[in-house]
């Protein structure tokens, strides 16, 4: 007979069981039988005490992209659970795998509304891939086993359990549980079909104009290599979705950048043109493909996902692949012929120089622009050698842009949900999950002000994180809207802004105000020289905008572009 | 090309029988904008598994999107889209209609008509328990109504497929949930190898 464990025991020993060892998280009420049993048996797991709930479900976001493995949050019931919410839904919409463990009142006072009482199961349900209520210790383990497998498997998404305190203090003879039971879960590696990937190849040989739009599925099932040989063989142009940035080196002859509302004309223009798109691990949201009824008009799309609702949920698809994307590269490039497409390629070509021509980049300024920080943040990190988590907005999309990505999982960003303060609090995540790696915070003035409380994380953990803020002085992307949409009437978004070097020093972190473009390469120089973390900040031109620039729900034909009068 | 054509559908679900699990199927149909017309769900033959039906309306590609989207709940054992299928589909309703001494008798042979039945009389009311597919149902409710409608319940559409179905399954739960724990190895966080 094995010994009686608590339920706090069982907590932290299944955590060690999966692997983890280290939990971001917030103590309060229902959960400290937990935490008191972390103290009482002190297990292997370093806790990493978070300014809010919220820091700590984006640094286990940060933490799961930066290493591929299952990012931990912890934290109290009522508020502690809700203040969870937005990072769960930031990782539901981008596929992390995230587990967060929540305390909830004791199992005799569920429903009376008690102090501190959230129906987080039913609040969770929406932007969690699968959650639970614990009300019996016994079933615990099977519910700790189950939400680690169901994270991480699949297309990966954040699980929560919700733990009564009652639970936690309950004990019973425990043994971790070596398999699941679920038969309405079987994500096995799915090997598509051999008539599919015929038919596949099939299209790839014969298409005049192809186009690969790569997203970060292809990464999650580490095929960049497969994707790699695919496009070169057949010498086949690669855009990727935001997410897929890093997925195929951005500065590899056939990569085209990656599309969609703000990314590169000549990457709209080929998407537009194909007559054969295979898009890979992405999932084509409105922000790639602009209104959808007008994406690559001229296109049979292939459509390789792991996701069967991903098929025809918002394009019609000429070829559903449902499939990993390793096994399927791997299954496909025997099939696929070499190739040349010489006219397809020198008519993007074209395109690129055009583009080129029109960019910020060649134009003679001695204003500081976001655009110039980037891209002398990728000269100073030997060109790209670095991890960037950036908030959202426009310096985003300028990151994006101007840092050209050569290595996967170098680009840390919410692209689905789109929440503004990521950035901090999933850099701390990633340089808690990648120790060696350099990793810059890129962040606007104003999204980094949401959760800029976590530089005592920062200081807490001694983390060198390097931070930047684009600070123009506005809700840049907000701010830009209304310049196209609104008639330029600022409601809402100029900002009062503190003195961010003043902050920074607040907590004993040096920083540093930038205002000449002349300064911008030895600041970052200053940064990265300087032992822990920095801080600097970008004071930049007020009114530049990001382009190319769709309109929502126009086609991505229609961009406006720099320079030209807009119309609306 | 996929069926464009705009119409019901009948869709059945098998879904463990674990809490909150009819909140995460109906809060699916609200968050996808998915329209649902009828819903029912009960026991199914096999302990621990409840089956749901319901009828939705949309084109093929809709109803893929339902489909597929709810089979990615954890606790959705199985889905079938049985439109297409042979099958019996059925409904019941309980109807409580005004009826005295001089209507009592009309009602009673349209009762007989729709092989309906009088499952409770009272001095000036009738209760009418009726079990057939939703066209009929809606016929003879239209008729009662000229008698006076005082309540009504319906159960919404519930349907099984005929035999074996088209790809050789019976559609029972046992099938799909008599399966090995699939087995996981320690230590398996991350997924890099």
């Amino acid at each position: 007979m094995s010994e009686l464990k608590t339920g706090g025991q069982i907590i932290w020993e299944s955590l060690i069981h999966e692997g983890v060892d280290v939990v971001f998280g917030l103590p309060g009420g229902a959960i400290l039988p937990t935490y008191d049993d972390l103290y009482k048996y002190d297990y292997p797991v370093h806790h990493v005490l978070v300014t809010h709930e919220q820091g700590a479900s984006h640094m286990a976001d940060g933490y799961a992209r930066a290493t591929g493995r299952t990012g931990v949050c912890m934290a109290t019931s009522g508020p502690g659970a809700t203040n969870l919410v937005t990072g769960l839904a930031t990782a539901y919409m981008d596929s992390t795998p995230v587990v967060a463990i929540t305390g909830q009142v004791p199992r005799t006072l569920l429903g009376r509304d008690g102090f501190q009482e959230a129906d987080i199961r039913a609040i969770s349900m929406p932007v969690t891939k699968h959650n639970y209520l614990i009300t019996d210790i016994r079933d615990l383990p099977d519910a700790l086993k189950e939400a680690f497998y169901i994270a991480r498997t699949g297309r990966p998404g954040p699980v929560l359990v919700d733990i009564c305190k009652c639970v936690q203090q309950a004990t019973m003879e425990f043994t971790y549980p070596t398999g699941v039971y679920l038969p309405g879960y079987r994500p096995n590696k799915l090997a598509p079909d051999a008539d599919v990937i015929r038919r596949t190849a099939q299209l790839l040989n014969e298409a005049q104009r192809p186009v690969i739009v790569a997203g970060q599925g292809v990464s999650m099932a580490r095929a960049e290599a497969e994707l790699r040989q695919l496009a070169e063989k057949a010498n086949i142009p690669v855009a990727t979705s935001l997410l897929g940035v890093g997925t195929f080196p951005s500065t590899h002859p056939l990569s085209i950048s990656w599309g969609g509302m703000h990314g590169e004309a000549y990457c709209n223009f080929a998407l537009q043109e194909c007559d054969v798109m295979f898009a890979i691990g992405a999932r084509l949201d409105d922000r790639l493909t602009g209104a959808f009824s007008t994406f690559a008009p001229k296109a049979r799309i292939i459509h390789v996902d792991l996701d069967p609702a991903e098929m025809g949920k918002n394009l019609t698809i000429d070829t559903p692949v449902i499939g990993d994307a390793l096994l399927t590269l791997r299954a496909l490039l025997p099939q696929v012929e070499a190739n040349e497409h010489p006219a397809w390629l020198s008519q993007i070509n074209e395109w690129r120089s055009e583009s080129i021509q029109r960019d910020i980049l060649t134009e003679e300024t001695d204003e500081l622009v976001a655009p110039y920080v980037m891209r002398q943040l990728w000269h100073a990190t030997n060109q790209g050698d670095a991890t960037i988590v950036t908030d959202v907005g426009q310096h985003q999309m300028w990151e994006a842009q101007y840092f050209n990505h050569t290595k996967p999982r170098s680009l840390l960003t919410s692209g689905g949900l789109g929440t503004m303060g990521y950035a901090l609090p999933a850099a701390i995540g990633a340089q808690i999950g990648s120790p060696q790696e350099e990793i810059w915070v890129v962040a606007g003035d104003g999204g980094f002000q949401m959760t800029m409380p976590e530089l005592s994380t920062v200081v807490q953990e001694r983390l060198p994180i390097k931070m930047m803020i684009i600070n123009n002085g506005y809700l840049g992307m907000v701010r830009q809207w209304q310049d196209v949409f609104y008639n330029k009437r600022y409601v809402g978004t100029p900002l009062v802004n503190p003195d961010f070097v003043k902050i920074a020093e607040a907590y004993g972190i040096p920083g540093r105000a930038v205002t000449d473009k002349g300064d911008v390469f030895e600041a970052i120089r200053q940064a990265q020289n300087t032992e822990g973390p920095f801080l600097l900040d970008f004071q930049v031109e007020e009114f530049t905008n990001v382009y190319p620039m769709v309109a929502p729900g126009k086609s991505n034909a229609d961009m406006i572009r720099r320079g030209q009068p807009v119309e609306f | 090309m996929p069926n464009t054509e705009y119409r019901r559908h009948t869709v059945i679900a098998w879904l463990e029988d674990k809490p909150s699990v009819l909140n995460r199927v109906t809060g699916l149909f609200s968050r996808r904008n998915f329209n649902i017309e009828s819903l029912n769900v009960g026991h199914s033959e096999t302990p621990g598994v409840s089956r749901m039906t319901f009828v939705a309306r949309g084109t093929e590609r809709d109803l893929q999107q339902v489909t597929t989207q709810l089979d990615k709940l954890i606790n959705v054992v199985h889905i079938a889209d049985v439109t297409n299928e042979p099958a019996v589909v059925r409904e019941m309703a309980l109807i409580k209609v005004t009826a005295d001494n001089r209507t009592r008798g009309e009602i009673m042979q349209l009762v007989d008509i729709y092989r309906a039945s009088v499952v409770d009389v009272d001095m000036d009311s009738l209760i009418i328990q009726v079990v057939a597919p939703e066209g009929r149902v809606d016929s003879l409710i239209k008729l009662l109504e000229n008698f006076g409608i005082e309540e009504m319940v319906r159960t919404g559409r519930v349907a099984m497929v005929r035999g074996a179905s088209a790809n050789g399954h019976r559609h029972g739960a046992k099938e799909w949930t008599a399966v090995d724990p699939v087995v996981v190895e320690k230590n398996g966080n991350g997924h890099r190898s």
